[in-house]
């Protein structure tokens, strides 16, 4: 490797460094709010490296890596949700009594994880970001191993996960047996003649399709979303809901782009069914849960099937809608779990319907952010999530996918249920006259992290909702080296 | 700039609402007073400036537009934050503050809970309607359409009657559902022009000239159709209006019934007549269909109903059965028509959910078999009432008269037999409109205690409302005015060569008819009779 090589990977690189010295500082002694300051400023750092690439154009790092505008833009947004997400972490964890130095570690190196998947261009570098993102999720999910049911989550993640991944590694073996080669570049070259893919290759997709689909948690591999989002501690919900996804979506893209998957009716045939299995079942699922975590699960597995939709139209201007999707799905998730985060207490989340009774006049300025979140979710005007599936629905009409698209849209209305139904609770009128509750109970630096937070995220969300030009000029600008 | 002034100051005046309910329980109203009344008088103040500016292709038309306000706002998309104003929308526009005013006197005493949240929510519904009666661009349409759907679902939500969250609900799920067909047919029409012409924008006046294959255009006809008929509402698609109607608080159901509703009629005025013109010419009978079993069927069911409010959004079922007839028509006569029964209906149904409001505030009972020989202990709000009562059995000199009866006169033009059916749907308006009057303010009075009659606040809001009535039924002519010129735009394509190549018989029938309407309202001395009809009530002010 060369020096540039190293400059190029400069932000995996701080990331690298922070996880060491973490490590080191809690050799020496336990210390909360150093641990947070350093991650903090790590990704801070990390992204702050990203504008020294902007124009990178396309840099290849040989065999495993490739720096390009979509990896800087993805990198940059899982970058900035892992930011968010540990400011969130702090005021969560401050409240309880476990050990949280360790949580820190495992946050960066699952960012680590997630930022290398979305630049591999070859198995090995997919399949060891996959295990590094999996392996610190494994232990995330677990981390409040006192709670019911923090147990069951983590080791159902963990086995599903390693199923996964073994499908995973078969599928490329597969892959490689057919093509003789690891990386997407070559499998193209190899496939390219084929206008039908030959049996063995498609089974190699397939098992990957299986791997990946368990990671995106789109149906039929979606069992595990709900009861891991449940068990786990608030912040690692929204990491593993938006990092993770993310990541992995990163390079689905990358590696269809690649290869043009578009070109094979079965592989697009597969996910069609997928995208529309993932919008039913995610949506009228849903409608049965008394839970706001689980309908958060439920929903997350209807917008990764939006998300495909977008993905289908394999095209420039799909790609841009997914990358677009992404971002309002991002800000939301991340800001719905927030709320989720900060009306939790030291036993138990905040996570049945009854805790959100009447909180617009307990707590009017949560309830309102909750609820813009939720109208994201649900795609209202004047919210990201609205331009977000704008832009998808634009996609799926220009290439015509006419049956996604209505699909998308029954799947919108059946959407607005679950989410009307939590901001009718939390808007009905208290039994009694409520008093607004009192903050005094936090420590400003506490209250600093997870309240800025969330105005951050609630801002960021009415912003992208009324003025998306800069946002769509961001990723129209460095999304232009993607489509091949 | 004056067109966004009117959107900006309902939406700041709703924020500020909010906020100032943290220092007074009676600011958030006056806030919302003093922003409703500045746009009303900004409005009054477009409509006195002349028409002075062409828009789009249709250079022979002369001047049809007040002014447009045009900025790019998602350039990457062709979106612009593109207002205009004609006549129409001019209209459209008076009538929603004028029910804005209305909507918050009512609210003075009624809403004593979250008093400044209510008139945030009032506000922006008020802006999310006005945006959708400004706009030129279909992306920004959709937007406001969508803008003026939560705050009207927390209006009932929050403040309604019993079964409120049941109804929010329904109205919810409803117009929202139909909105997204409307957003893909938005984007199909997109697409097709994008292709076409190699410009991809969303606005309104580009639109217009994309020309669409048979088959496409019927699918993008009833995208639109289904986002403006479950509006308006028309008979398979009303069931979410009763609901949403009766438990709405009394404001609620005002600006429902007076606005929300016409926000459907002015889309198919505005969108699907001239985007469609060869699909709506084939749908047109089924439309007028549908209108006619909306007429009658409503008008039964509201003759049956015992919840006065309930009662009263039924009638407005089979008030806008008239204007689906009407506009399906495709002629002056009844676009006009369609037009005054936009305003007048707003006013007098507006009217009775307010009478109803009055009533339940001191009664606390909107069923109508508990009611009954108020007139003797509430004569004022008797007269009020019987009024607009009789506006809504179409009595000639108030102003329903006009509008139903220019509806008629233009769809007798183009169907006979269905305009005879609707007929009867005046008939039916009066058995159920009778029964109105004769159970609340006759028979014998049931009730121990003495019904208080109207306060000085009350007549305030009632005494406008009667003015407006009579004033529309005794000298429409400035509104018939106003409208005519954007209304010959919207019927452009109808009685432009082009349509005759359309295998309709019916059409030719209208070609000839429509030579006369070249001169309608216009002193000519050789007059068709419609016309000088017209004539007898200008001159007779």
């Amino acid at each position: 490797m060369t020096l540039t090589d190293f400059q190029h990977l400069m932000p995996l690189l701080i990331l690298t460094f922070a996880v060491l010295v973490s490590m080191l500082v809690i050799a020496v002694g336990r210390n909360h709010k150093i641990m947070y300051v350093i991650t903090a400023v790590s990704f801070l750092a990390a992204f702050a490296s990203l504008f020294e690439l902007r124009d990178v154009g396309r840099y290849t790092i040989e065999p495993l890596l490739v720096m390009d505008g979509f990896g800087v833009f993805y990198i940059g947004m899982i970058l900035l949700t892992a930011l968010l997400i540990s400011m969130l972490s702090y005021a969560y964890f401050e409240q309880r009594e476990e050990r949280k130095e360790e949580y820190y570690l495992l946050l960066l190196l699952a960012t680590i994880g997630s930022c290398v998947l979305v630049i591999s261009t070859h198995f090995a570098s997919l399949f060891l970001g996959l295990e590094i993102l999996s392996v610190s999720l494994y232990a995330l999910i677990a981390y409040l191993r006192t709670r019911e049911r923090s147990d069951e989550a983590g080791i159902k993640y963990l086995i599903l996960a390693a199923f996964s991944s073994a499908f995973l590694l078969f599928g490329m073996a597969l892959v490689y047996a057919s093509t003789g080669t690891m990386e997407f570049a070559g499998i193209a070259a190899a496939i390219a003649g084929f206008t039908e893919l030959p049996l063995l290759l498609l089974t190699g997709f397939g098992l990957m399709i299986v791997g990946i689909g368990f990671k995106l948690s789109v149906v039929p591999f979606h069992m595990w979303a709900p009861d891991v989002y449940e068990g786990a501690p608030a912040p690692v919900t929204a990491f593993i809901a938006t990092v993770s996804k993310g990541g992995v979506l990163g390079v689905l893209i990358r590696f269809f782009m690649e290869v043009d998957g578009f070109r094979y009716p079965t592989l697009v045939l597969i996910f069609t069914i997928v995208a529309i299995a993932s919008m039913l079942a995610g949506n009228l699922l849903a409608l049965l849960q008394r839970n706001v975590k689980r309908i958060l699960a439920y929903s997350s597995i209807a917008h990764l099937g939006y998300l495909l939709v977008a993905f289908l139209a394999g095209n420039q201007m799909g790609v841009e809608a997914v990358t677009f999707y992404l971002v309002a799905y991002f800000i939301t998730t991340v800001g719905a779990f927030g709320v989720v985060a900060m009306l939790s207490d030291k036993e138990r989340d905040a996570e049945q319907l009854e805790d959100y009774r009447a909180l617009l006049w307990r707590r009017p300025w949560t309830a309102a952010v909750f609820t813009a979140m939720l109208l994201s979710l649900a795609g209202i005007p004047l919210t990201a999530g609205f331009v977000g599936k704008f832009y998808i629905l634009a996609a799926g009409v220009n290439t015509q996918l006419w049956l996604l698209v209505v699909m998308l849209a029954l799947n919108s209305v059946i959407g607005l249920f679950y989410y009307i139904r939590i901001v009718a609770v939390m808007f009905q009128q208290p039994e009694a006259e409520t008093q607004v509750e009192p903050r005094g109970k936090l420590r400003p630096s506490i209250y600093v992290a997870s309240v800025g937070t969330l105005t951050i995220l609630a801002l960021l969300l009415v912003y992208i909702g009324v003025y998306p030009s800069g946002l769509l000029q961001v990723i129209q600008g460095l999304l232009v080296t993607a489509a091949p | 700039m004056i067109l966004v002034w009117l959107i900006v100051i309902l939406m700041v005046g709703g924020v500020l609402a909010w906020i100032s309910g943290k220092v007074n329980r009676t600011l958030p109203r006056w806030v919302a007073l003093g922003s409703v009344l500045a746009v009303f008088v900004l409005t009054l103040y477009i409509w006195m400036n002349p028409l002075a500016i062409v828009i789009g292709s249709n250079q022979s038309m002369g001047h049809t537009w007040y002014m447009r306000f045009d900025q790019p706002w998602i350039p990457q998309w062709g979106i612009s934050f593109s207002l205009a104003v004609d006549g129409l929308s001019v209209l459209m526009l008076l009538l929603t503050f004028f029910i804005g005013l209305l909507a918050v006197l009512i609210s003075w005493r009624e809403i004593q809970t979250k008093v400044a949240f209510f008139h945030f929510n009032l506000l922006w519904v008020l802006a999310g309607i006005t945006g959708v009666f400004l706009t030129m661009d279909l992306f920004l349409f959709y937007f406001f359409w969508e803008v003026m759907l939560i705050p009207m679902y927390f209006l009932i939500g929050i403040w309604g009657h019993e079964n409120r969250r049941y109804a929010a609900y329904k109205f919810f799920i409803f117009t929202q559902a139909s909105g997204l067909l409307m957003l893909l047919a938005i984007l199909g029409l997109y697409f097709i022009h994008g292709n076409q012409t190699g410009v991809y924008t969303f606005s309104y006046f580009e639109l217009l000239n994309t020309t669409l294959a048979p088959e496409a255009a019927r699918l993008l006809m009833f995208g639109f159709l289904a986002a403006f008929l479950v509006k308006l509402p028309v008979v398979p698609f009303h069931s979410w209006l009763p609901d949403a109607h009766s438990e709405a608080p009394t404001a609620g159901s005002v600006i429902l019934a007076g606005l929300l509703l016409k926000t459907g009629a002015y889309g198919l005025l505005r969108f699907v007549l001239p985007l469609f013109p060869m699909a709506t010419v084939e749908f047109a009978p089924w439309a007028m269909l549908l209108g006619v079993i909306g007429i009658i069927y409503g008008a039964i069911l509201a003759f049956s109903q015992t919840d006065l409010k309930r009662l009263v959004a039924y009638t407005s079922v089979s008030h806008m059965g008239f204007v689906i007839l009407g506009v399906f028509s495709f002629n002056e006569w009844a676009l006009q028509g369609v037009v005054m029964q936009m305003i007048t209906h707003g006013l007098s149904t507006g009217a009775l959910f307010i009478i109803a409001g009055f009533l339940y505030e001191r009664l606390h009972t909107r069923d109508i078999r508990q009611m009954g020989g108020f007139w003797s202990t509430a004569p004022k709000m008797g007269v009020i009432a019987l009024i607009f009562v009789m506006a809504s059995l179409g009595l000639p000199g108030l102003g329903n008269f006009i509008a139903e009866f220019l509806t008629l006169v233009g769809s007798w033009q183009a169907n006979n037999w269905l305009t005879a059916f609707a007929t009867i749907g005046l008939v039916m308006a009066t058995i159920y409109s009778l029964r109105i009057m004769q159970k609340i303010f006759f028979e014998a009075n049931r009730m121990e205690q003495p019904l208080p009659d109207l306060n000085a606040r009350e007549m305030l809001i009632a005494i406008p409302m009667v003015v407006m009535i009579l004033w529309l039924g005794l000298y429409p002519q400035p509104i018939l005015d106003t409208a005519r010129p954007s209304i010959q735009e919207q019927l452009q394509a109808y009685t432009e060569p082009l349509i005759e190549q359309a295998p309709i018989a019916r059409m030719d029938r209208i070609e000839m008819e429509a030579i006369p309407e070249k001169t309608f309202g216009t002193k000519k001395p050789k007059e068709a009779k419609p016309s000088s009809y017209l004539q007898i009530f200008k001159s007779s002010n």
